[in-house]
C-alpha cells in the first residue's frame, strides 16, 4: 500500500494525471462542439428538405385542390423512407398521410414546430413512439397540412458519438493507469537501486558507484555526475589516508631521532659546549621536521584543489627567469653552469606562488643531484607549442632509470638511499600536484638519451596554454 | 619600544614576553580577543603581535576593527595556517606582516623591530646612507666613497631593502619576501650566495665592512663599531 502511495507521489505519475485530466476535458468539449455543429447542420438540411417538399405539395394543391393534395400525400407516404405527412381537418382529425397519432397541439400553430414532438406511425403499436420536427401550413379552407421528419436517427447518432467518447475516455484512463504503473515502478526501482548504492557508500564502501544503465536519460545523467563526485571524494580520501600513512612512517623516524638526541645530551656529562651543540642540532632537526610537515600540508591542500580560488594571470616568463636568476649564483658556487632559455611573453592562468615553488623545487633538485658530471649544466627552459606551455629543468647528471621514474614523484620516495643530501622527499610530489592543479602533467625524460653514462634528466611541467 | 601580544597559549606568551624583554622591548599581554582589543584601543603601542585563532574573538576581526577606528598600529599576525590564501586574507584584513607557526624567535623579533620602527617611515627618503655607502633611489645609483658601484637590478633591490632597514636585523625569509616576492622557503639556502656577491661588490675594495651576518638570524647593514 505504501508502495502504491510512493508510486502515486512520483513526478511522472503526477504529471500524467494532470495531462490526462486536461486531455479528457478537451476531448469532452470537442465532442460537444462537434455534435452541436453537426446537429445544427442536420437541422438546416432537414428544414430545407421539408420546405422543398412543401413547395411540391403546394403546387399539387393549387393545380388540383384538396383531392390532388391528398393523392400526392398518399403516394409520397407509401414511398420507402418517406418523410412524415399529415392532412387534418380544422378539428384536428387526421384524414390522410402516414401518421397514426400526434402529440396534441402540434397542428394548432402554423410554421415550424419549436420543439421535437412525439407521434405514432401507421402500423405502430400503442406504446411505440417516435420524435419528429415538422412544418405546419394552414390551407385556405381551414384544413392543416403537415410535412415533417423523424429525428430518431439524429439522436441515435448523437448517442453513438457520446458512447464512443465514454469508451475512448475509459480506454485512455486504463492506458494511463498502465503507463503510470510501468513508468512509476520503473522509476521507483531505479531510485531504489540508487539509494541502495548510496547506503553502501554511506557505510564506507567508497569504491561503490551508482548504477548507470547507458540509456542516457536523466537518471543516468544524475548518476554519472554523482559518480564523478564520488570519484573525486574517493581520491581526496585516498590522499588523506596516504598523508596519514606518511606521517606515521616518515615523521615518526625523525621525531624519534630528535628525542634520542635530547636524551643523549641529557645523559651525557659533557659541559656547556656539547649541550649547546646538541641543542643546535635539535633545532636543525625540528626545522627539517617543520619543513616536511609544511610540504605535506601544502601538497594535500594543493591536491584538494582549494587553492584554485587564488588563480590569476601569471607571467610565466618572468617567473621562470626570476627563479633562474635566484639560483644562478648558488649553482655557480657549486661549479654548475645554469642557463635559461625562456620564451618571452608566456602568460597562463594559475597560482603564482605555487608555480614559483614548483619551479624552485625542480631547480633545487637539479642543483642537488646534477653535480656529479665533469661539467655539470642545468638549463631552465620555457617554450610554447601547439597550445601547450612546457616549463622544463634539464641537467646532464646521471638521470633516473626509466623504471624508477614513477616512484620518484611519490611522497617520501628518495632514490638516494643513503639520504646523504638534505631534503624531504616531497619536492616532486608537490610539483606534480601543482601541475595537476593547473590542468597539466609532469613528465620525466632522459635529457640526452644518446649519452649512455650520463643521460641527464629532463623534468617537464606541461601546462595548458592561454585560451 | 612597547608592544602588545595577544596570544591565548600562556606558555607561548610567557616565553615570548621574556624573550622580547631580554631584547629591550616592553611587553603587554592579553590572553583573549576581547581583552586584546580593549588593550589595543586604550593604549598606544608600537606594534601588535596577534594570534589568529583566539578565544572570544578572532584575531583578524580585532585588526579589522582597529583599522576601522583609524588606528594604524602595525600588526603582525601569527598563525598555524600558512598557506597562500591564509596569508592573503590576513593581510587583507589589515595585518602588516604574517608569520606561520612554528617560527624562530629571531625571525619574529626581526620583523617586530622593523614594524615597530616603521612608524617613522623611510619610504619618503630619496637617499639612503650607511657609512660612506650611498644609494640614490631616484637615479638608482650606488656610490661608495663617491665612487660609483654598478649593480644588477636584483642586487640593487637587495641593497635598497637592506639599507632601508639599516641597523635592523633582516632575515633571509624577509629578503625572499621583499626582494623576490617568494613566500616560501627554498630548500637550499639561495640567499647567502646573493649576499656574498653583493658584499664583494660593495666591500671588496673598501675598508670597512657594512653588511654583517648576524648568526642564527640574518643580516644587518651597519656602519662603525
Amino acid at each position: 500500500m505504501s508502495r502504491l502511495r510512493a508510486m502515486l507521489s512520483t513526478t511522472a505519475v503526477r504529471l500524467s494525471a494532470l495531462y490526462l485530466g486536461l486531455f479528457a476535458l478537451c476531448a469532452i468539449a470537442l465532442v460537444f462542439y462537434v455534435t452541436a455543429i453537426s446537429e445544427g447542420m442536420q437541422r438546416d438540411r432537414t428544414q430545407n428538405a421539408i420546405a422543398d417538399e412543401l413547395r411540391v405539395v403546394a403546387t399539387a394543391y393549387r393545380r388540383s385542390g384538396v383531392a390532388g393534395l391528398v393523392r400526392v400525400i398518399e403516394r409520397r407516404s407509401r414511398q420507402p423512407g418517406a418523410n412524415l405527412y399529415a392532412i387534418a381537418m380544422p378539428t384536428g382529425d387526421l384524414i390522410a398521410g402516414n401518421i397514426a397519432a400526434l402529440q396534441p397541439g402540434v397542428l394548432d400553430q402554423e410554421g415550424w414546430t419549436t420543439l421535437p414532438f412525439r407521434y405514432q406511425r401507421n402500423g405502430d403499436t400503442a406504446d411505440e413512439q417516435h420524435r419528429a420536427l415538422a412544418q405546419v401550413v394552414f390551407l385556405p379552407n381551414g384544413m392543416r397540412l403537415m410535412v415533417g421528419r423523424d429525428i430518431g436517427e439524429r439522436e441515435q447518432v448523437r448517442g453513438l458519438v457520446r458512447q464512443a467518447l465514454v469508451i475512448a475516455l475509459a480506454i485512455m484512463f486504463a492506458g494511463a493507469l498502465a503507463i503510470w504503473f510501468f513508468v512509476g515502478r520503473r522509476a521507483l526501482k531505479r531510485i531504489d537501486h540508487m539509494s541502495e548504492a548510496s547506503k553502501k557508500i554511506l557505510a564506507g564502501d567508497l569504491a561503490q558507484r551508482l548504477p548507470v544503465n547507458g540509456s542516457g536519460d536523466e537518471f543516468d545523467r544524475l548518476s554519472l555526475s554523482l559518480n564523478a563526485m564520488l570519484g573525486r571524494i574517493e581520491r581526496l580520501n585516498e590522499g588523506l589516508r596516504q598523508v596519514s600513512d606518511n606521517i606515521a612512517h616518515d615523521l615518526k623516524t625523525p621525531l624519534t631521532r630528535l628525542r634520542n638526541r635530547a636524551e643523549a645530551a641529557l645523559a651525557g656529562d659533557g659541559g656547556g659546549d656539547s649541550h649547546r651543540e646538541a641543542l643546535e642540532q635539535m633545532i636543525a632537526d625540528s626545522d627539517q621536521l617543520i619543513r616536511t610537515f609544511n610540504a605535506l600540508l601544502m601538497i594535500s591542500r594543493v591536491e584538494s584543489g582549494s587553492s584554485t580560488a587564488q588563480m590569476s594571470d601569471v607571467d610565466l616568463s618572468g617567473l621562470a627567469s626570476d627563479a633562474a636568476e635566484l639560483y644562478e649564483p648558488l649553482a655557480e658556487e657549486q661549479g654548475i653552469r645554469l642557463t635559461a632559455r625562456i620564451e618571452p611573453g608566456v602568460t597562463i592562468r594559475g597560482n603564482r606562488e605555487l608555480l614559483a615553488q614548483a619551479l624552485s623545487n625542480l631547480i633545487d633538485n637539479a642543483v642537488k643531484y646534477a653535480d656529479g658530471g665533469e661539467t655539470p649544466e642545468i638549463a631552465v627552459t620555457l617554450t610554447r607549442e601547439r597550445g601547450e606551455v612546457r616549463l622544463a629543468v634539464t641537467d646532464n647528471g646521471p638521470g633516473i632509470p626509466p623504471d624508477r621514474r614513477e616512484d620518484v614523484v611519490k611522497r617520501f620516495v628518495r632514490l638516494d638511499e643513503s639520504r646523504s643530501k638534505p631534503g624531504t622527499g616531497l619536492g616532486l610530489s608537490l610539483v606534480q600536484a601543482v601541475a595537476a592543479l593547473h590542468g597539466g602533467t609532469l613528465q620525466l625524460h632522459d635529457a640526452s638519451p644518446e649519452d649512455r653514462d650520463n643521460p641527464g634528466l629532463a623534468v617537464i611541467m606541461v601546462l595548458p596554454g592561454e585560451k | 619600544m612597547k608592544i602588545l601580544i595577544i596570544e591565548d597559549d600562556l606558555e607561548t606568551a610567557a616565553y615570548l614576553s621574556k624573550a622580547f624583554r631580554e631584547a629591550g622591548i616592553t611587553v603587554d599581554h592579553a590572553s583573549d580577543g576581547d581583552s586584546g582589543y580593549f588593550l589595543a584601543s586604550e593604549n598606544s603601542y608600537d606594534a601588535l603581535v596577534v594570534d589568529r585563532m583566539l578565544p572570544k574573538r578572532d584575531g583578524l576581526s580585532i585588526i579589522a576593527e582597529l583599522r576601522g577606528n583609524g588606528d594604524d598600529t602595525p600588526a603582525l599576525i601569527l598563525s598555524a595556517l600558512g598557506q597562500v590564501d591564509d596569508r592573503v586574507t590576513g593581510l587583507r584584513a589589515g595585518g602588516d606582516d604574517y608569520l606561520t607557526k612554528p617560527y624562530a624567535f629571531s625571525e619574529l623579533l626581526a620583523r617586530i623591530e622593523i614594524l615597530g620602527r616603521r612608524k617613522g617611515g623611510r619610504d619618503q627618503e630619496t637617499t639612503y646612507r650607511v657609512g660612506d655607502l650611498e644609494l640614490d633611489r631616484l637615479s638608482h645609483e650606488v656610490r661608495r666613497a663617491g665612487q660609483p658601484i654598478p649593480l644588477q637590478p636584483r642586487e640593487y633591490r637587495l641593497l635598497e631593502y637592506l639599507m632601508k632597514n639599516a641597523g635592523q636585523v633582516v632575515t633571509r625569509t624577509m629578503l625572499l619576501e621583499h626582494v623576490w616576492d617568494y613566500h616560501f622557503d627554498p630548500q637550499t639556502n639561495v640567499i647567502d650566495v646573493h649576499i656574498s656577491r653583493l658584499r664583494s661588490k660593495i666591500e671588496k675594495d673598501f675598508g670597512e665592512p657594512l653588511l654583517r651576518t648576524v648568526r642564527g638570524a640574518g643580516y644587518m647593514m651597519k656602519a662603525g663599531g
